[in-house]
């Protein structure tokens, strides 16, 4: 076409699998450090991460294609009532019940999705908050098969690979979710730097610049919504398996409230604020509501108040902007 | 030869006010043509029309033989339908590179790929590469687009009408914003392009007009009121009333 050759621009710099290793590295550092350090509130981190998955979840969602939703918690309990409801009726392995949460979750997700995304502001937020008390009055009213406000339990689970139980002191089922956190999240960094999650960010951006380049936005919504019920319904399941119950919170409004809030304090579109918002969130909430629980509520308003006029991105994000001007000036250099 | 767009009868109003009245026009293989006319006379709202953004309230919209009124905007965009906008719309939270890209996957069709590492997918790379560093923007290629000045993002966003591979291009004001040393880029681009696609510019910029076209169309109050070359344009007492005038006092107000 033309004469001139056109310059190349450099390659970024960047070690292959570079921050998968970092993501990978970071979380099991972080679980070795609850493991020997804490090792008497191994139950209460197994939820953490039970939770951090549902973060995660919706930070694909709403972080990464700016879907409003207040009902993410749909997913998550569905995932763990599916998983809930197989094992009471006889599949207890615990991998099979994994695959049964994520079945469930993005089933639900693609449903949600289809539903959720065909709109868009106020509409979509009341509609994510319909679908999700839809679910909660399912969940209360199939008490036959979901125990319904009494709860589900009696779950109890089988060997992890046929060889490690699960234990009282949650051991078991630490490392068992934290070994699948690590495998989640790596795929989710791959998965948000692909093509398809890139795309997802620059439809949020600008949804009519996506469509003049060829874009059909509502179908990949609802798959994007898909991967998130799927990531939910990993976190759903891991709860029901861990903890033996699976109760109407985990289908509640407060539940999709709570960790909206957890990814705003993190940072929303970025897997790391959706990590760091949960643990903080969690432990803060741990020790305080433990010691005083109306103060608790005191101080999440106050934290959150906080949050939104001096870190209205989350807490990640002046932690990150850092880091890229030391990168930057390194490059410099 | 054959019309790669063509509009029959095509007319829109918002509310009461007519901004598109009756127009007809066709692009065929090869065609470089200016749109030109005052400020509301409608060009925009023409673009608008064509690439599916609103719907006409009456006429219709046809490329090769087929009928595209009805089809979605993305739709269009993969017939080889494209646009740039007036003002710009760029994904402004990614990088320059990924905004080209994005555009370069779409058109191979690979973004629906799941886990492999995007920009630098080598054949998606090397062709944004190209396309910055033809626009003089290679190096800002890692920088997000919020960070960068204005007449460098309208150079964006005709970098991502070239990454789409169009057979109809679209410019609204391509040069709009552009600083004067950097606007020859923008025809050198163009120049580049494969001679059977047809491109119609939006342009107030006559200078731009006169290198590019090689016919004008003129339009005043919705409706095309003139088409001819270039010359005739401006012997045209008529559009010399209709435009050129305010054209004049436009560049004496700047
Ligand atoms: N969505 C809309 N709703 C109502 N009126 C509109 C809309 N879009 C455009 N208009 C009106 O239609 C008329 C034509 O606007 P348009 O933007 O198409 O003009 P233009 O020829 O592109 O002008 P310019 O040279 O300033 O870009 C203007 O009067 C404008 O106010
Ligand atoms: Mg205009």
């Amino acid at each position: 076409m033309s004469e001139i050759v056109a310059t190349q621009v450099p390659h970024k710099r960047s070690i292959p699998f570079g921050q998968e290793a970092a993501g990978a590295l970071s979380i099991i550092v972080l679980g070795a450090i609850g493991y020997f350090l804490y090792p008497d509130d191994l139950a209460f981190l197994t939820r953490l991460i039970g939770i951090a998955f549902l973060v995660l979840s919706l930070d694909l969602v709403t972080g990464y294609c700016g879907v409003a939703t207040l009902g993410h918690a749909a997913q998550f309990g569905v995932g763990a009532y599916a998983a809930g409801i197989a094992c009471v009726r006889g599949i207890t392995d615990p991998i099979a019940l994994l695959a049964i949460g994520v079945f469930a979750g993005t089933i639900m997700g693609l449903i949600s999705g289809a539903l959720i995304t065909r709109f868009r502001g106020l509409p979509q937020l009341v509609l994510s908050i319909a679908v999700g008390q839809l679910v909660a009055a399912l969940a209360n009213k199939l008490s036959w098969l979901t125990g319904g406000s009494d709860g589900l339990s009696g779950i109890t689970p089988g060997k992890v690979f046929g060889i490690f139980n699960f234990d009282m002191y949650s051991r078991t089922a630490f490392l068992f979710s934290l070994g699948v956190l690590v495998i989640v999240f790596v795929l989710l960094q791959r998965f948000v730097r692909s093509p398809f999650g890139l795309m997802c960010r620059g439809m949020k951006d600008d949804d009519l610049r996506a469509k003049m380049i060829g874009v059909s936005i509502y179908p990949r919504l609802v798959v994007m919504y898909g991967v998130a019920g799927a990531v939910a319904g990993i976190g759903g399941a891991l709860t029901a398996i861990s903890t033996g119950v699976v109760g109407l919170d985990s289908v509640s409004f407060e539940r999709s409230a709570e960790v909206l809030v957890m990814l705003v304090l993190g940072g929303a579109g970025h897997l790391w604020g959706a990590l760091a918002g949960t643990i903080i969130f969690m432990i803060f909430e741990h020790i305080v509501a433990a010691a005083n629980p109306f103060h608790w509520m005191t101080l999440v308003g106050l934290l959150l108040i906080l949050i939104v006029v001096f870190a209205p991105r989350g807490l990640i994000e002046p932690v990150l902007s850092l880091a890229s001007r030391f990168k930057r000036k390194g490059e410099a250099a | 030869m054959t019309n790669l767009l063509e509009a029959r009868g095509v007319s829109c109003s918002f509310g009461g006010l007519h901004v598109t009245r009756d127009v007809n026009f066709k692009l065929t293989a090869g065609d470089r043509v200016a749109l030109i006319g005052p400020n509301g006379a409608g060009k925009t709202t023409l673009v608008n029309l064509i690439t599916g953004d609103i719907a006409p309230s009456e006429g219709q919209f046809f490329m090769g033989g087929d009928e595209i009124t009805g089809l979605s905007i993305p739709d269009r965009v993969r017939r080889g339908l494209v646009r740039t906008f007036q003002t710009t719309r760029l994904f402004a939270n990614l990088t320059v590179a990924d905004n080209v890209a994005l555009a370069i996957m779409q058109r191979k069709r690979i973004t629906r790929r799941f886990f492999s590492s995007s920009t630098e997918l080598p054949e998606v790379r090397a062709e944004w590469s190209e396309i910055l560093s033809h626009l003089g923007l290679d190096r800002l290629a890692y920088r997000k687009v919020v960070e960068l000045a204005y007449g460098q993002q309208r150079l964006i966003e005709l970098a991502i009408g070239l990454a789409l591979h169009p057979k109809v291009l679209l410019l609204d004001e391509p040069a709009a914003g552009v600083p004067h040393d950097e606007a020859p880029k923008i025809l050198e681009a163009i120049n580049r392009l494969p001679p059977d696609i047809a491109v119609l510019m939006i342009e107030h910029d006559m200078d731009l007009v006169f290198k590019f076209a090689r016919r004008v169309l003129v339009l005043a109050a919705g409706r095309l009121i003139f088409e001819g070359s270039p010359d005739q344009v401006t012997a045209d007492h008529e559009v010399r009333r209709a435009y050129l005038g305010s054209y004049a006092d436009a560049r004496r107000a700047t």
